[in-house]
């Protein structure tokens, strides 16, 4: 290969980079992924009413009850800790069915739903999730009565889980 | 896809049991580009399901939003007395399965 000819390669593979950047950042913008999943097909400017009513299907929800443990500051959005726990007995009778993490600006904001039962003895998640930006993340509690109550938590993160294009 | 399983070898009956599995998987969000500016394709493990003496214990749904290596700790009450396995069962989009089973031992 000439040295002409590996210029010209570098080049077209820096400009694809910076134009696959630069689609990385649309995409965070519009947050629109697929119309058919309409958790993550919103974009309002306050989107946590619209994708949580996706997710109790028009069900009121109530704040509290739902406690989210994150460091205030992410340094990192690649892999933030998140320790999510709800306040219920955890009783056949009263029990959570179901637990969202909903984040308010990730491409795709349902990050991920846990099943439980009143087996499970106990309403904690403890895991880690990506985020693109500085943003408040919800968890949504579904109880056994079919109420929904959420907790919110603001995560300051100073690198984006989205600019690792390599 | 290989995975680790962190839980007591022996547990108490109606102990209510920490359990942790951490999945070595690269979480692909499909928001990245290779050198060539193409779009790598998203790949996550989209369900994970635990079972316990044919019972489902736990299930999650999971997107692009959990980190890479995923690492979910949950909780269940060993209500049954016995010896038997964890059964953690997953499933990313290419369609590859993954499985991982860890001996529980319930007394009375």
């Amino acid at each position: 290969m000439t040295a002409e000819l590996k210029r010209r390669r570098f080049a077209v593979a820096v400009v694809g980079t910076i134009a696959g950047a630069m689609a990385v950042s649309r995409a965070g913008a519009d947050t629109v992924i697929d119309p058919a999943d309409p958790v993550n097909h919103v974009n309002p400017i306050n989107p946590f009413p619209a994708r949580a009513q996706a997710i109790t299907q028009g069900a009121p929800i109530r704040e509290g009850r739902v406690h989210i443990d994150t460091p205030r500051l992410a340094d990192n959005g690649h892999s933030v800790p998140i320790t999510v726990q709800v306040d219920t007995p955890m009783t056949p009778k009263d029990y959570v069915r179901r637990i969202a993490l909903v984040s308010e600006s990730n491409p795709r904001p349902l990050i991920a739903t846990f099943h439980l039962s009143a087996k499970s003895g106990r309403a904690e998640i403890v895991t880690r999730i990506r985020l693109n930006r500085t943003q408040q993340v919800m968890a949504l509690a579904e109880f056994s009565d079919g109420s929904f109550w959420a907790g919110r938590a603001e995560v300051i993160v100073t690198e984006s889980a989205c600019l690792d294009a390599d | 896809m290989v995975a680790r399983v962190t839980v007591a070898a022996t547990v108490q009956r109606g102990a209510v049991v920490p359990v942790r599995i951490n999945i070595l998987h690269k979480m692909e969000t499909g928001h990245r580009y290779d050198v060539d500016g193409r779009a790598i394709p998203k790949n996550v493990i989209h369900t994970l399901t635990c079972r316990f003496l044919g019972e489902t214990i736990f299930r999650a749904e999971m997107g692009s939003g959990m980190a890479a290596n995923p690492s979910v700790q949950f909780y269940f009450v060993a209500d049954a007395v016995g010896e038997g396995e964890l059964l953690f069962e997953w499933q990313d989009d290419t369609g590859q399965r993954g499985s991982q089973r860890t001996a529980l031992k319930v007394l009375a």
